[in-house]
């Protein structure tokens, strides 16, 4: 057994890392520490995954949120789709393998992938609203968010979500204020099957090794480790038995990487800042830049106002 | 469960047949995960619907609910024929060799001895040769045509894999995959373990679905081995304590049986209670019965319980008929028979059958008392809630008390899971408002029922008024003084029966374990098989220490485990005829010249040797029975037999519908869709999902938001014949009530193909009501038959007749 | 609120804006670092450990009960938290669905807090004390078995028994309350008494 996540400790407690750690800064330049903390990362092997939701039940009763109570619309996915309520969510795809005929009910756990090199970051024109830790960690500072969006643009996965209540961009924290102390994810604590462990990034390789060799011997020839390099590996990794085919895991990006216009952004910000520029040009041109020249429509202006719930002033 | 969760890790076989052990105990399949990730132990799932159980198994087979049997019995045929079979375990720990009547026999679908106008078995024949010296005959070569191995051979030569596909709708290719894995299995050192649950017992024959795999576990030599076993998962938290504590009208704690009428007095009780052994040296250890039994009388009526008064035997109940269970009570309620009912953390007009029938008997009740954390259904029966609950309140008459309880998070005491650990848990929170804990509920009546009798007197006040009640606290007795009670003590010293010099307890103190129980009034015990749980070394259910050696997952040291602290059930089997294991990386206890010794505490008497003392102490026969005598009121083999309601009949016995031993109350059988019926074409089936538990969390809010509504499950074919859309609105009925649902379309679930013909399945989940904060919806049981299982009247749950049809939905 | 601006302030007030990028640009990162702590402070902190098992299904996985207050010091303890206790061999800490949301059980809306009596041919509870309700129960019982106590059946043997009352016993009662009303239940002499492993 991978070794479980320790209890918690109630007793006070001084944070292993924090500002002092930060590599990325949104819509800033910062000096990074000179010495990079273990990078961490959570490891969801989806083949000994149940699709019990422990997980995002974990994660709302940690994280306090209150999810909207939905309706059954012929599926398993409640909710429906990632909220700002919602971190992580169970996707399920009925799927029937051509070579064996054999269903096989894949379940994949979504939410944010901890990029090592985060799109949702580098899209954020709002100073400081996601940071980036030296252990890996992409976090989101709300009192900075301006709730435009762009980190939804910028993400490779689609996975923040815009608040209505408070206008900003929430998604999994890979729960850093766990971390901090020394503590696991709240969901790879509750995790029934260890399908989510957690743990250095080399240990979690290095344990999706020996599953990977035990799915081989079930026959599952193409099994293997997802740690996309198009975004410079991630501290979410999935062990999956179709490595060959993330795509059917409910479109789980093939080859994820950045927007190269939202790459180009890091250089825009910073002369744009430089040049004193008016922001309200600054939001135009990036939306110009993310949607591409030739997409921008009057119903993308619409969809990118109803995105950041701006339907005043 | 004869073994524990934290044993399932040493298998390398499991199959989940009856159960959806990941989805219902996810923690518990943990271990499965385990066995497959450390031991590469294979997963087999054979369930009618692709769950997700099935979707991490190796091999997942498709099977018609309620044709468990003709699966099994398939398997063990297979095993039979193609000699997949654990020979010296079979020889030395089953009746395989034991001879029966000549007049005992099996013809089409029916055991000798069948009364069709009592629907019961005269089992006169269903026994043993007994040889002069009063032993059972054996023939140890296995030649007599009459010895139990060749009449099961016998018996099971018509499940043929061709039979098992037409019955049960499994792909004969898959069936003998499925097979010839569990067939391995035969070999000493490699070991499987059945995870079972309400997906076999809520059948008509229920009970045999179990014993089915029973037998052919030990055909394969697998009771008593270290990821082994039978392994119940049960449903609830403390099902396995309510039982064992013995709250069932024909129970006693510790599976004593309460009287019948005939049995006027003690020794007349006794008589047929105590077995004496069938074969030479064996323990058959229920001859220690009359010491369990009057120290339970002791620890119920104390001083008054004395050897003049029978141990005050009068002042048990008598029963009548074989018990009077939830369904018969629903019946005599709906007759008008019944006048007041309590109910205490249950909910039966949502858990038990035919929602209309209970409706209708709880309106005809003076008085319901409840008693819950939660707010219930039950409670609420009178309450109109629109389609949902359609009663009009101003005609029920029905007095209605409603009493708050603490939850578990505000109490303390013991619960036994179904690995049979009794663990403490404390309590961390204030309760709500007025809520009150169980414990001071029931002395609170107790209390003020016995003090309306002192001052008024009335009908036999006598076993009222004279319980032993010693608690510091009349009203409030703490969870510490119920264990001590259950755990019992020596009234006056008790001395070893083997050296009178020696004490075993000293007056007044708590008993060491049930060892220490005498029949003479000197020792009192609640539950005799959990004695030991506390006694003078403390808490033993309240212990933390995790100590496992070589990690065989055995913890003794954590909490308690009865009996005796023991963690493996039957545990001398995992040895041979020499005391020596079958699988020396699978030991768990062996002989070693004088004693037993190993990892568990021995499940025979530490010295008993191992050539001599069979290892099923329980048995009079000192063996396991492949044939079970007169045990089991529907046979004593298995046999298939279709569902109440089924899309066929029976291809084996067709003239048998249902099982014929099962009760059936008049009016209830007017009630079943005919066989093959064409009103009501479609197989219905209902479960859990692992979002929820049973109808509690849709009062959570989170379980609620993981799944909020009421659906039913149906295949992409059924669904395209019938022109339902996913996510649309459907009305399910059967021939006792409807539902309106949402329809989840899904290729989990494929028409089976039985007897040449498609069977569509429909999938029910259990989880909704009209309380809570989940989206208001109905239980499967609207829908559900009302008859149970012969043996124990478990519901018919999980296989009935129901038809479907799109239809719009409610108005917004 | 900060000196980086909520969005509306920031797209109304272009230059603030720009500012603040330009200090990003410029290096001032640890000037907001004060203001922007992105790290949730633990919420456990401070608070008292109870050590539970699950109520549900029978694996009966540990868990720990964190609250505000501590009954062992006769205080008050409301129950903030709860999660899989990591010492216990059979969960390790984890939980499933139902297990990761017990907090929602405790705190559900439709505990139940107050006795209450629905009268014959009535549309709703009321509210009543816990004597009321009591006294009304074990009245109800008692005239129930006064009148329908069976001593002797026809055949003249001593059944001593009661059938014109049930009990429904529960499923996740303790073993010490599950024996608490064996005792109850039986000195009465009632015979319809079941519990929920039946169904």
């Amino acid at each position: 057994m991978f070794p479980p996540v320790p209890n918690p400790t109630t007793g006070p407690q001084t944070s292993k890392f924090g500002e002092k750690d930060l590599i990325r800064r949104s819509a800033s330049t910062i000096t990074p520490p000179a010495e990079r903390q273990t990078e961490v990362a959570k490891l969801i092997d989806v083949s000994k995954c149940i699709g019990c939701k422990a997980c995002q039940a974990a994660c709302i009763e940690w994280n306090d949120t209150h999810p909207e109570l939905e309706s059954n619309t012929g599926i398993y996915e409640n909710p429906h789709d990632l909220t700002p309520d919602m971190f992580t969510l169970m996707r399920f795809t009925e799927w029937e393998n051509p070579e064996t005929n054999n269903l096989e009910w894949l379940i994949r756990k979504d939410g944010c992938m901890h990029c090592e090199d985060p799109g949702c970051l580098k899209a954020c024109p709002a100073p400081g609203a996601i940071v980036q830790y030296s252990n890996g960690i992409v976090d989101f500072v709300h009192e900075n968010c301006i709730g435009c969006g762009y980190c939804i643009k910028g993400c490779p996965f689609n996975i923040p979500r815009i608040s209505k209540v408070d206008h900003t961009a929430y998604k999994c924290t890979l729960c850093s204020d766990r971390i901090a102390v020394g503590q696991g994810p709240a969901c790879a604590k509750a995790c029934p099957t260890q399908a989510i462990v957690y743990g250095t990034k080399d240990e979690m390789k290095k344990h999706a090794e020996g599953r990977i060799a035990d799915l081989k011997s079930r026959g599952f020839e193409k099994a293997g480790l997802y740690d996309p390099p198009g975004v410079g590996g991630t501290h979410v990794m999935y062990v999956l038995h179709h490595a060959d085919q993330p795509e059917i895991y409910a479109g789980l990006p093939n080859n994820p990487r950045i927007s190269p216009v939202v790459e180009a952004w890091k250089g825009v910000t910073k002369y744009a800042g430089l040049a004193v520029m008016g922001v309200a040009a600054v939001t135009g041109f990036l939306h110009y830049m993310v949607n591409g020249p030739n997409r921008v429509s009057e119903e993308d202006e619409e969809a990118a106002e109803r995105l950041t719930g701006d339907r005043s002033s | 469960m004869t073994n524990s969760w934290t044993d399932i890790k040493n298998t390398d076989l499991v199959i989940i047949m009856g159960g959806n052990a990941a989805e219902a105990h996810p923690c518990g399949f943990k271990w499965v995960t385990e066995a497959k990730a450390n031991r590469g132990a294979r997963l087999i799932v054979v369930d009618p619907r692709f769950t997700r159980s099935a979707s991490v198994a190796d091999v997942y087979a498709p099977i018609r609910q309620g044709t468990d049997i003709a699966f099994l019995l398939g398997v063990i045929n297979h095993c039979i024929n193609n000699d997949k079979v654990q020979w010296d375990y079979v020889k030395a720990f089953t009746n395989a060799s034991f001879i029966v009547r000549d007049g005992f026999g099996y013809k089409d679908g029916l055991f000798t001895g069948y009364d069709e106008a009592k629907r019961d078995y005269d089992k006169t024949s269903w026994d043993y040769v007994i040889a002069p010296d009063a032993f059972a005959a054996v023939d140890e070569t296995l030649t007599n045509p009459r010895c139990v191995w060749n009449l099961l051979k016998e018996h099971v030569s018509v499940y043929t894999p061709e039979m098992v596909e037409r019955i049960c709708g499994t792909p004969k290719d898959t069936f003998l995959k499925v097979t010839e894995m569990i067939a391995e299995c035969s070999s000493p050192t490699k070991v499987m373990t059945s995870m079972y649950a309400l997906g076999w017992t809520q059948h008509s024959k229920g009970s045999q679905n179990i014993r089915a795999m029973a037998m052919l576990q030990l055909i394969l030599g697998n009771i008593g081995m270290r990821g082994g076993g039978m392994n119940a998962l049960r449903g609830h938290s403390n099902i396995q304590g309510l039982t064992d504590v013995g709250l069932m009208s024909n129970l006693i704690p510790g599976y004593l049986t309460i009287p019948k009428d005939q049995e006027v007095d003690l020794e007349t009780y006794m008589s047929t209670r105590g077995f004496k052994p069938l074969r030479p040296n064996q323990t058959s250890y229920w001859q220690n019965y009359r010491k369990f039994f009057v120290s339970f009388q002791k620890a119920m009526w104390g001083s008054a319980a004395t050897p003049e008064n029978d141990f005050a035997y009068d002042w048990l109940p008598k029963l009548d008929v074989s018990g009077y269970d939830v369904l018969r009570i629903f019946e005599l309620m709906h007759e008008g028979k019944v006048n007041g009912y309590m109910c205490q953390g249950f909910n039966p007009l949502l858990a038990a059958p035919n929602r209309k029938k209970l409706t209708d008997a709880l309106s005809k009740l003076k008085f319901l008392v409840t008693m819950d954390p939660l707010d219930t259904e039950t409670a609420r029966f009178w309450e109109n809630h629109g389609e949902f609950n359609d009663v009009d309140p101003s005609q029920i008459q029905t007095e209605v008390i409603q009493l708050p309880s603490t939850c578990f998070a505000e109490d303390e005491g013991s619960l036994t899971n179904s690995g049979r650990w009794l663990q403490w848990h404390w309590a961390g929170g204030t309760p709500p408002g007025e809520a009150k804990n169980d414990n001071w509920i029931m002395a609170q009546i107790h209390v003020r029922l016995k003090e309306l009798y002192r001052k008024e007197g009335g009908a036999f006040p006598d076993p009222i008024v004279n319980l032993d009640w010693a608690y510091a606290d009349a009203g409030a007795p703490t969870a510490e003084e119920l264990a001590k009670e259950v755990n019992g003590k020596a009234l006056a010293t008790v001395y070893d029966a083997a050296d009178p010099t020696k004490v075993v307890a000293e007056a007044g103190k708590l008993l060491p374990s049930f060892a220490a129980l005498r029949d003479d009034g000197s020792t009192t015990s609640g539950c005799w098989i959990y004695s030991g749980c506390f006694n003078e070394n403390g808490n033993n259910m309240a212990r933390r220490d995790t100590t496992d050696p070589d990690e065989t997952g055995a913890y003794p040291k954590w909490a308690f485990s009865w009996p005796l602290n023991r963690r493996i059930l039957y545990n001398r089997a995992s040895a041979d005829l020499n005391g020596k294991p079958w699988d020396p990386d699978r030991k768990l206890i062996e002989w070693d010249g004088t004693k037993w010794t190993g990892y568990d505490v021995p499940d025979i008497a530490p010295t008993a040797k191992p050539g001599e003392v069979g290892p099923f102490i329980m048995n009079p026969e000192g063996v396991s029975r492949l044939f079970t005598r007169g045990m089991m009121r529907d046979g004593p083999f298995p046999a298939h037999y279709e569902p109440f309601e089924s899309p066929l009949s029976n291809l084996v016995a067709p003239n048998v519908r249902g099982n014929p031993a099962a009760r059936v109350f008049e009016g209830d059988f007017k009630q079943f869709a005919e066989p093959a019926s064409e009103e009501f074409p479609y197989a219905a089936t209902s479960y859990r999902l692992t979002e929820h538990f049973h109808y509690w969390t849709k009062h959570c809010r989170t379980n609620a938001v993981l799944q909020p509504e009421f659906f039913v499950e149906i295949s992409e074919q059924l669904a395209s014949e019938k022109g339902i859309a996913a996510g649309g609105w459907v009305r399910v009925w059967s021939k006792r009530g409807e539902v309106r649902a949402k329809a989840v379309v899904t290729k989990r679930i494929k028409p089976l193909i039985c007897d040449g013909k498609p069977v569509h399945v429909v999938g029910i989940p259990l989880h909704w009501g009209f309380t809570g904060v989940a989206k208001k919806g109905f239980g499967p049981n609207s829908l559900t038959p009302y008859v149970g299982d012969a043996n124990i009247e478990t519901p018919e749950y999980k296989a009935f007749l129901v038809n479907i049809e799109p239809v719009a939905g409610p108005a917004a | 609120m900060n000196m980086e601006l909520s969005r509306r302030q920031f797209l109304g007030a272009a230059g603030a804006g720009v500012a603040a990028t330009a200090l990003g640009a410029f290096g001032f990162g640890e000037i907001e670092a004060a203001h922007a702590e992105a790290i949730r402070a633990f919420k456990l902190v401070n608070t008292t450990e109870t050590r539970n098992t699950c109520p549900y299904c029978s694996v009966a996985c540990g868990v720990i009960l964190y609250s505000r207050g501590d009954l062992k010091k006769g205080e008050q303890a409301e129950i903030m938290h709860i999660e899989g206790d990591t010492d216990h061999p059979t969960n390790r800490g984890t939980l499933c669905p139902k297990g990761a949301a017990l907090l929602d059980f405790v705190k559900s809306d439709t505990r139940l807090r107050y006795p209450m009596i629905r009268k014959p041919g009535s549309d709703k509870f009321e509210r009543v004390g816990w004597d009321e309700a009591l006294d009304r129960v074990v009245r109800l019982m008692k005239d129930d078995r006064d009148a329908n106590f069976v001593e002797k059946n026809d055949a003249g043997q001593t059944v001593n028994r009661w059938l014109t009352t049930g009990f429904l016993a529960a499923s996740a009662t303790t073993n010490e309350t599950a024996w608490e009303t064996y005792k109850v239940v039986r000195s009465t002499g009632m015979l319809a008494f079941d519990n929920q492993a039946r169904v």
